[in-house]
């Protein structure tokens, strides 16, 4: 990472960035986002987010895309976890337990079948 | 309440009713009814909705249009165009010209549902806060930048003063002017602080907001940095977050590389540091001249004021305190223009306000929505109605210090100015919205619990005021009140509010002079009936 000393550097940074990210999304990976707020985690985020990392490694699954975000503001809905596969659109599921998390992965990430039950419609 | 798929609401101030309003709303009853909708549509009669050429009006939600002057004879066709085949009557809208004020803004909407409008929130919930590459994806650090390589300290506060901003965490204060003063406060070492001891039970917006932008806040306060011509900076946040602290101080250390923080930014000569220090959990910290006595290491207790921390603040240097949500607020006006900010909210109160969402409603959260909005619309549009369909009764604002508000003034707008004229605040922007089920005595006692322990004990109006209201109110609970008790906890918040040294005794005494002006009655229940119409109070024969 280099300092940013002007608007063009900055304009550059922005630019490796997105490729960065959109290298990423064009290859194809699956992108599996958890809502990581103090919310989030009250509710079983980290649960939920410790049963998709063990599934992913006991499955041998690979190619897909960890991380964590803030709280979109449906605390109600915590723990919320989004799945991004390649450039289709973002699917969100609510209230989701190391169970519905491990159906997630095994399901929509791998099959590509979207688990309805869990989806909260945005 | 129920959730409705539409609300009716039908203006009754006295001049509506002479221009029989209540026939309006007769004839809506009967014509909801032959349609079959009331089920599905909520209708309501209404105080004074504001401008009364058009009397009596008809507003319809979610689409949030007006209609007016209405005549009895021209119901049946508003509810079959607009209610049963859902397009909008045209021909029966008030003229736009004829509005002024708050059913202005309501028509300029022009049939859109008031929708969230996320200017703060913008990537909370979108990014990954650990990374700095995101944040710049989604046009992080352009305002600093800019800032740094166009812009003079004061176009920056100008551009604030034309924006309107006002201070979010409760008080309303412009924050332009207030950069402004330090900006020209006399002194070669300055502070900017930012205000992130969110004590005030029901609130967390700033939380999500540190959560899940921390780069926001850090750009915010290198801008205002700049702006005044302080070097050093302090994030003071409440201990209890201890993610958000991880997470900002990861993100400071990422701006540090990157060269948003540091010496000599973009070449300009311009340096900053950025620090954070945590708070223990006192409520009372997150008074400003508190929390500035709390950074120095000193006990957590208010100062006297004047001076103010513009000019003598932190160390005894001039120091910027703002909120959170008030920073997060800026880099978006530097971006896009105070013209583009003004086009959000009320005239007086321009931009959003976040709004935590707590009690008896089917959906709690966080919304971010335009100045303005009344609670009736929060309650029935993004809280999606009461929870049981219980009766909706009061509302606090702002958390423990804010305002009671009963149902009678859920249409005030919830902006600054509309709210003080009401009487009331809007405070930190924490919305407990509670049932007919709720005791006003439980409730004031919990609150004045709340206040008795956080009480820093400096002065004495708050340290004993506090402390003889909540014996009071725990005498009227449990069935041994007097009537004397009235006028006492009267005067005592009224003392409370004037002798106080500090915010937190000042309001304190709030909540007990709003349930003594709007639900006397109940009061007088428990004093004179020794009964509790809701059955909460223990009503023991106790006695402190």
């Amino acid at each position: 990472m280099s300092t940013i000393k002007s608007l063009e550097d900055l304009k550059h940074a922005r630019e490796e960035a997105l490729k960065k990210k959109s290298a990423k999304a064009t290859s194809g990976a699956a992108q599996i986002i958890v809502g990581m707020g103090t919310c989030g985690i009250a509710a079983g985020a980290r649960d939920a987010m410790k049963s998709i990392l063990e599934t992913i490694e006991s499955d041998s699954i690979n190619g897909v895309i960890v991380s964590q975000t803030g709280c979109i503001g449906l605390c109600e809905k915590e723990p919320i976890v989004e799945v991004i596969i390649g450039e289709e659109p973002k699917v969100t599921y609510g209230k989701v337990s190391p169970d519905i998390a491990k159906k997630i992965v095994r399901e929509h990430v791998v099959k590509h079948k979207i688990v309805q039950d869990h989806v909260i419609p945005m | 309440m129920k959730a409705f798929r539409s609300m009716v609401l039908v203006s009754s101030d006295p001049l509506s009713i002479e221009r029989g309003a209540n026939e309006v709303y007769q004839k809506l009853q009967q014509e909801i009814k032959s349609y079959d909708l009331q089920d599905e549509i909520s209708l309501t009669m209404v105080g004074d909705v504001g401008r009364h050429d058009s009397s009596p009006m008809v507003i319809v939600y979610p689409e949030a249009v007006v209609y007016g002057p209405v005549k009895a004879e021209d119901v049946h066709t508003i509810v079959e165009e607009h209610l049963y085949k859902g397009r909008i009557a045209s021909s029966f809208q008030a003229p736009t010209r004829e509005l002024t004020g708050r059913i202005a803004w309501l028509s300029a909407r022009k049939g859109t549902l008031p929708a969230e409008q996320r200017i703060v929130l913008e990537r909370a919930g979108l990014i990954d806060p650990d990374s700095i590459d995101d944040y710049i994806i989604h046009d992080g650090y352009q305002a600093l930048v800019t800032t740094l390589t166009t812009l003079k300290p004061n176009d920056v506060y100008e551009t604030l003063e034309k924006a309107g901003l006002r201070g979010r965490g409760g008080a309303g204060f412009p924050t332009g002017s207030k950069w402004k003063f330090v900006a020209k406060a006399p002194g070669d070492k300055k502070y900017v602080i930012c205000n992130a001891d969110e004590s005030e039970p029901g609130t967390f917006k700033d939380r999500l907001i540190l959560e899940g932008d921390p780069h926001a806040i850090i750009e915010a306060m290198a801008i205002a940095a700049y702006a005044v011509g302080a070097d050093e900076g302090y994030i003071y946040i409440r201990g209890e977050y201890e993610l958000a602290q991880k997470r900002l101080v990861h993100a400071i250390g990422q701006a540090y590389e990157m060269g948003f923080l540091g010496e000599n930014l973009m070449g300009s000569g311009f340096n900053f540091e950025l620090h954070v220090h945590s708070g223990a959990g006192a409520y009372i910290c997150g008074e400003e001249t508190a929390l500035i006595e709390s950074i120095e290491g000193k006990r957590g207790e208010p100062r006297a004021r004047p001076p103010y921390p513009t000019t003598h603040g932190l160390w005894g240097k001039p120091s910027l305190v703002n909120n959170v949500e008030t920073l997060a607020n800026v880099p978006p006006i530097l971006r896009h223009g105070p013209d583009w900010y003004r086009s959000f909210g009320t005239p007086s109160s321009p931009g959003t306000k976040v709004y935590t969402i707590l009690g008896n409603v089917n959906v709690t959260g966080l919304i971010e929505v335009p100045m303005g909005i009344t609670l009736r619309e929060v309650i029935a549009i993004y809280a999606k109605g009461m929870k049981n369909d219980a009766a909706f009764k009061l509302a606090q604002t702002g958390g423990s210090s804010g305002s009671v508000i009963p149902a009678s003034m859920q249409d005030t707008p919830m902006d600054f100015d509309s709210f003080s004229k009401a009487g009331v605040a809007l405070g930190s922007g924490a919305l407990l919205i509670c049932a007919e089920d709720t005791c006003v005595i439980d409730l004031a006692r919990v609150l004045l619990n709340f206040f008795r322990k956080e009480s820093c004990g400096k002065c004495n109006p708050c340290r004993i005021g506090t402390q003889r209201i909540y014996e009071i109110l725990t005498n009227i609970s449990e069935g041994t009140g007097k009537m004397q008790d009235l006028n006492d906890l009267m005067s005592l918040s009224d003392n409370l509010y004037q002798l106080s040294n500090c915010g937190l005794g000042q309001t304190a005494g709030a909540p007990v002079r709003d349930i003594l002006n709007y639900f006397r009655a109940e009061v007088e229940a428990h004093i004179r009936l020794k009964v509790c119409p809701t059955g909460i109070c223990p009503m023991s024969g106790k006695k402190i």
